[in-house]
């Protein structure tokens, strides 16, 4: 069972509590924007082995949207925090390091 | 060596002291004319029909692990043409077609059983959009029927008809559609391949894409690197990660499906029975067990392994409908990594880099494609031309606005 800590409201939520979002910290591409930008923010996805960056939403509990940190080959969490920011905050980061030296995710290593 | 009943009697006779390797085991030559990268179903169809349809033999499948080892020893052996929309029907019926003839044609027992396939109904809507499919599949030369309760009745009298949430109204049924035994057909399209002169090259990973100056010229590999003129990535649930050696990104996650069997049971399922609203599926094995499973975990994992709501989930949409289920003793569980495209419809297709090719994208259905996707790949790899059944599984359908929904599902579907 996937166990996530929701930064809102506190609860360690079970996955049946959570509904998945998909990556996390996509740039928006709007009006004015090149095509192949356009395209590639709705639909291309970095899909890594490794960490990964994701948004969920404590769907069955506070309701609010979040942020995680996780292994898509051992499925351990890094961390979770507020979706009030545009990069992973420092401490998520050092999490990440610590367990994965070296780690890489688009343009924030 | 032609498999044939006088074989398996004579062998059985003669204490089966006679049986070779199915295929060779060759070291990897320095040059190729077409590599595959992934020895799943469809990289062994396409380079079985590469060299047996196409006349391009100089050919090297190479797989990092072995062979079956991927999808197509994982999933839950369905096969149907039961699609709606053009982009996609013509192309699983071509399918379901070559399905019909591939023992024959491969010299193989994948025991290919077309023993139907049910799409249960539960409301007039439904209904509709059921007989809108069933419509299109007639147009693209398939087969399809509607049926009412009574007749599913007699058919299978053990579903729970009265169900108070999703009672029975009615089934589109597809009496080709069916099961294959989907080991043997890695290995059949690995021996036809093997004997057509195809190199299969096991325990082969690819580590790096080599592209100069726009041009792709062959691959890295942990047995050392191999040239090639053109090279076609067939990769499946690691698509993202062997795309992403040429610098590409693709409109996919990489997401798992659990599938899951019982213990023998006499037979009981006259075929395949689907349960959409509940999220359910099973047939029954000849080896007796009823295989079913449902839906994906919902987040991207390349772990070959679900988690414990999704057994639940599916479990409870098999009591739900089913409730003789629940007296059967759960064997196994596991899961496969799968590709799943953002509009749920597959690639075929060029790339940015000449020489370069794709096809990913298969969601929870490829299996059934296998054929077809080997059959129109190696088209596409002999004749730069696409097959045409699959002209639009093209790459670039989402920059032009023209993403085959075909039920509007996907990883994360965007459904404009
Ligand atoms: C549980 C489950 C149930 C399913 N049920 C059905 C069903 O009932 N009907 C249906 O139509 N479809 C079904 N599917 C989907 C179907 O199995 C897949 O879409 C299909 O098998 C994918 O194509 P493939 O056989 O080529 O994939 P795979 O067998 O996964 O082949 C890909 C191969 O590429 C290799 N590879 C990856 N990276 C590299 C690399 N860097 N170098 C070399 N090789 C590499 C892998 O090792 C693998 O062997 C199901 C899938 C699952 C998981
Ligand atoms: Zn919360």
């Amino acid at each position: 069972m996937l166990i996530l800590h929701c930064p809102y409201c506190g609860t360690d939520a079970d996955e049946t509590e959570l509904a998945p979002g998909g990556e996390a910290h996509l740039k928006r591409f709007g009006p004015g924007s090149q095509d192949a930008d356009f395209e590639a923010y709705l639909f291309a996805r970095e899909n890594p082995m490794g960490v990964h960056f994701e948004r969920w939403r404590h769907a069955n509990g506070c309701g609010k949207w979040f942020h995680a940190a996780r292994c898509t080959t051992t499925l351990e969490v890094f961390g979770t925090y507020s979706a009030q920011t545009l990069d992973p905050p420092q401490e998520i980061r050092d999490a990440i390091t610590a367990k994965r030296p070296g780690w890489r995710w688009r343009d924030f290593a | 060596m032609g498999y044939s009943a006088f074989k398996v009697f004579w062998q059985g006779l003669t204490g089966n002291k006679g049986w070779q390797p199915a295929w060779r085991e060759p070291d990897p030559r320095p040059q190729y004319d077409i590599i595959i990268i992934g020895g799943g179903g469809h990289g062994l169809a396409t380079a079985y029909y590469l060299a047996k349809e196409f006349g391009v033999r100089n050919v090297a499948v190479v797989e990092k692990g072995w062979l079956g080892s991927g999808n197509i020893g994982r999933n839950t052996t369905i096969i149907r043409a039961n699609y709606l929309l053009p982009g996609n029907q013509p192309f699983y019926e071509l399918s379901l077609k070559l399905w019909e003839n591939l023992e024959q044609d491969f010299n193989y027992n994948a025991m290919v059983s077309q023993r139907s396939i049910l799409n249960l109904i539960h409301s007039d809507p439904q209904r509709d959009a059921f007989a809108r499919r069933a419509n299109a599949m007639r147009l693209s030369g398939a087969d399809s029927e509607l049926l009412g309760p009574d007749e599913i009745r007699a058919l299978c009298p053990f579903l729970d008809f009265d169900n108070a949430r999703f009672p029975i109204q009615g089934a589109l049924r597809q009496k080709r559609g069916g099961t294959v035994r989907h080991d043997a057909v890695a290995w059949g399209y690995a021996r036809g391949a093997d004997m057509h002169g195809v190199d299969i090259i096991q325990n082969c990973e690819v580590t790096g894409i080599d592209i100069t100056d726009g041009v792709c010229t062959g691959v890295q590999t942990t047995r050392g690197p191999i040239r090639a003129k053109k090279v076609a990535m067939c990769a499946a649930g690691s698509s993202g990660r062997v795309a992403a050696l040429a610098d590409m990104r693709l409109p996919i996650e990489s997401h798992v499906l659990q599938a899951f069997v019982t213990e023998g049971l006499k037979p009981t399922l006259p075929g395949v029975i689907t349960f959409g609203a509940g999220h359910f599926y099973v047939s029954q094995s000849d080896k007796g067990g009823l295989v079913f499973g449902g839906d994906i975990d919902g987040y991207n994992t390349y772990a070959q392994r679900g988690n414990l709501p999704v057994v639940e989930d599916v479990c409870e949409g098999g009591m739900a409908i089913m409730p003789m289920i629940g007296r059967a003793r759960l064997l196994r569980g596991w899961g496969g990594v799968m590709d799943m495209s953002m509009d749920g419809s597959p690639f075929i297709d060029k790339t940015g880099t000449q020489g370069l090719y794709v096809n990913a994208g298969w969601c929870y259905g490829g299996f059934k494609a296998t054929p077809a996707s080997g059959y129109c790949y190696a088209h596409l790899l002999a004749k730069d031309q696409p097959h045409e059944v699959a002209t639009q599984f093209r790459l670039d359908r989402f920059r032009r606005g023209a993403p085959i929904d075909e039920k509007g599902v996907g990883a994360q579907p965007n459904l404009h």
